[in-house]
């Protein structure tokens, strides 16, 4: 309890006094400001210090020193001998492959890789502020068609790989980026529709996001394995990729028409009489007026959203499609690296973060930037 | 899923709008309304036409049929012989069971973490920036995995690891002591919540006479008497015994004190653990989105800083935290249906096996729609009414 005590002499880390002093006495007066400025400040110091030199020793002797990079094809004895002693990193090499790109033809994997470069690129081009244009949803059309061509094949000389082959990283950047491409402008018009003065339009977008967001997202997945057939005419069957995809865009569409809500709550409505004034119709007025306002005061909490949304696309382990999370699940069902689950788990752990790291970080600049402007 | 208008009307410089209750609007509607139907009673009777194909009859009848299905951690009586309803009533206990106490765990840990984010320990601020950067980012249904598979590579129950005296970590789980609670001691605990509430009461028409007549009346006295004395006088009345069942290893499990099941204990360290670091940064921006004025304010009354967080700030940081706290609350609730990952049964694991059993997909997600929508419901009214106890009343 001591660090609640401890909390209230400072509530914001701004006012953290910091002496400007050179070299050596500059650095003491650092560390007696911020690590030892008090008796209950110097004994938590001293206690997490202690903690994380023992949390770094007992983590580099498993991971580092007592690890076993590599191993002769699937002789894994050497790991069994180490086990809870030293991490057996062989099994990424011997499966990254695997876990990155699932059952995708071997020979084929370079699109695949490809297609997850093309994402990558897509990404990055899109957070910058100087693409925000039109051409940028050219862009995206583009991009999303070579990653379809590149993935499916059958022209162009490229073989024809059909989708229950796909797997890994493209599996998961292609729900999460095509259920925000289609959830996008889904929630747009569901969040226009909650505001709009007409009581049946906007009572079923009502239903719509409360419905979604009422229920865990695993029985909407549930949902659409099991029951989209059902709900479908005799011989008419749909992929259960897509099925999932299905589901994703629902489910974004949701979330995201409830941030975009937010966004429209925040334009006075002298914008609206303003663009009443001018005699734009209905719909100019949004795309023209109100839309790129309202959606420019959210950008933060839209790219928390997505975010929230690239990590929840790991979910489809449970209906069984093979993205990331799955593969990875998969490739240690192989007797020979069945207990070494945990270095596969921090190897899948490493991308997510790095993927969804970048988000928040660009995210919290976004944020930063609004509040400076 | 029709409630989309995509405009046929975009190109048209028409009056037709979603926003005017114009004329034109009641058209908008009516085709909207129209279409939706429309698709609802395809997609319906596309439904009842397979449905009937497959010699499945719609309707709840099948609750009735016995359920066929082992539930391992069932909290309330239950055999496989029972019925369906009986397996789904489980369920929805084991949810609840994880739901909230869950959520209790989450709001310490989360609070905790989120004050030692602000605290002028650099080393302290640092390590909680971590842990919320790193739990944050990485999905929860990968941290449940690896918080499972470390649970399943603990040791054996021969040789567990005893932490703290009666307390075991193995494979087989974590095994708690406990205390057999029978009629008597359900007493005991009814008059301890009954003194806590009459001790409220009471402080508050202190609180109402103090601003009456400026006298300030210690409750304390009271509240003991209440809180302790009275469920003390009622266990002695009754003779309630209040032994402690300490876990004994017999063979190569654990008898007596309570057992959480690997899949449970994973489940909830996960839930808590991701949880409690959005709490954290929704506590910290709570803290820090209170002027620093109030701070001053409060040292220049000369009162204390423990004081001053527990009556000055922390009022008023509710008021930000408390909405999405609520939000934090329903998604906890939520995400513990991905118990289904590793076997822990609750309420949409169970619905899912009954759906495979049985065939009835629209009464199974039907059942599992109303029971989170009744727990949401019960969260969001919950603390909508905290919320409006702690708004800014105006005098």
């Amino acid at each position: 309890m001591t660090s609640l005590t401890d909390a209230p002499q400072d509530p914001l880390p701004s006012g953290r006094s910091r002496s400007r002093r050179s070299g050596r006495g500059r650095a003491i007066g650092w560390l007696r400001a911020n690590l030892f400025s008090s008796i209950p400040s110097t004994v938590i110091s001293l206690l997490l210090i202690f903690l994380l030199a023992k949390a770094c020793v007992s983590f580099m002797q498993w991971g580092v020193w007592n690890a076993i990079w590599t191993v002769p094809s699937n002789q894994t004895g050497a790991c069994r001998a180490v086990r809870g002693l030293g991490a057996c990193w062989a099994v990424i090499p011997e499966k990254y492959r695997f876990i990155l790109f699932g059952t995708y033809p071997f020979d084929q994997q370079w699109r695949p890789a490809l297609s997850v470069l093309t994402f990558i690129a897509l990404f990055l081009v899109s957070s910058r502020r100087s693409c925000w244009r039109k051409e940028l949803m050219l862009a995206w059309v583009a991009a999303l068609v070579v990653i379809g061509l590149l993935m499916w094949g059958g022209i162009l000389g490229l073989s024809f790989v059909p989708q229950d082959r796909w797997g890994g990283l493209p599996v998961t950047l292609i729900l999460a980026t095509f259920g925000l491409a289609f959830g996008f402008p889904l929630g747009i018009v569901v969040a226009l529709g909650r505001r709009s003065r007409l009581p049946a339009i906007r009572s079923l977008c009502v239903l719509y996001v409360e419905l979604i967001r009422g229920v865990p997202l695993v029985s909407l997945l549930f949902m659409s394995s099991v029951m989209f057939p059902l709900f479908l005419p005799d011989g008419f069957n749909i992929d259960k990729l897509l099925r999932a995809q299905v589901a994703f865009v629902l489910y974004a569409g949701a979330y995201l028409a409830e941030v975009i809500r937010g966004g429209l709550q925040a334009i006075p409505s002298g914008q609206h009489d303003a663009a009443d004034a001018l005699g734009l119709s209905y719909w100019r007025k949004n795309a023209l007026v109100i839309l790129p306002q309202a959606i420019r005061h959210v950008i933060p909490p839209l790219v928390n959203t997505f975010l929230a949304f690239f990590k929840d696309t790991s979910l489809v382990l449970i209906i069984g499609i093979f993205d990331l999370l799955t593969t990875a699940k998969t490739a240690i069902v192989d007797p020979a690296w069945q207990s070494f689950s945990v270095e596969v788990y921090l190897f899948v752990a490493l991308i997510y973060f790095v993927f969804s790291f970048a988000m928040s970080r660009y995210s919290r600049r976004l944020e930063t930037e609004a509040k400076s402007t | 899923m029709t409630t989309s208008a995509s405009g046929p009307a975009r190109g048209k410089p028409t009056r037709f709008s979603l926003g005017h209750a114009r004329p034109a609007g009641y058209v908008w509607q009516v085709v909207v309304v129209a279409i939706t139907i429309a698709v609802v009673f395809w997609l319906w009777s596309n439904a009842a036409h397979n449905l009937s194909a497959r010699r499945i009859s719609t309707g709840f009848a099948f609750l009735g049929r016995e359920a066929g299905m082992p539930i391992a951690d069932a909290w309330i009586a239950y055999s496989p012989q029972n019925t369906y309803l009986r397996a789904f009533t489980v369920g929805v206990v084991n949810t609840l069971r994880i739901a909230v106490i869950g959520i209790a765990l989450a709001t310490l840990l989360g609070t905790l973490i989120g004050i030692a984010r602000l605290s002028s320990n650099w080393l302290l601020s640092r390590m909680a920036a971590v842990y919320v950067e790193v739990l944050r980012d990485i999905p929860l249904l990968l941290q449940l995995l690896f918080w499972y598979v470390l649970m399943q590579g603990l040791p054996a129950a021969r040789a567990a690891w005893m932490p703290i005296g009666g307390v075991f970590l193995s494979n087989r789980g974590l095994v708690l002591p406990s205390i057999p609670i029978e009629a008597g001691n359900l007493w005991v605990i009814g008059a301890a919540a009954l003194g806590l509430i009459a001790s409220h009461a009471l402080r508050r028409r202190f609180v109402a006479r103090q601003l009456l007549d400026g006298t300030p009346r210690s409750v304390w006295p009271y509240a003991l008497f209440l809180m302790a004395g009275l469920p003390a006088l009622v266990s002695w009345g009754l003779g309630v015994s209040w032994t402690i069942a300490m876990p004994q290893l017999r063979g190569f499990n654990f008898v007596g004190g309570l057992t959480l099941s690997p899949e449970y204990f994973a489940l909830l360290v996960a839930l808590i653990t991701y949880t409690s670091a959005f709490i954290a940064e929704i506590v910290r921006s709570g803290i820090q989105a209170v002027p620093r004025g109030q701070w001053d304010a409060a040292m220049a009354l000369g009162l204390s800083r423990s004081f001053a967080l527990r009556h000055i700030v922390m009022p008023q940081a509710l008021r930000v935290i408390i909405p999405p706290m609520t939000s934090q609350y329903l998604n906890l609730t939520k995400n513990s249906s991905l118990a289904v990952a590793v076997g822990y049964q609750d309420i949409v694991s169970i619905a899912n096996t009954t759906l495979n059993q049985t065939g009835q997909a629209i009464e199974s997600i039907a059942l599992i729609m109303g029971v989170f929508l009744t727990i949401s419901l019960g969260i969001s009214l919950f603390m909508n009414w905290y919320n409006a106890r702690i708004a800014l009343s105006e005098r």
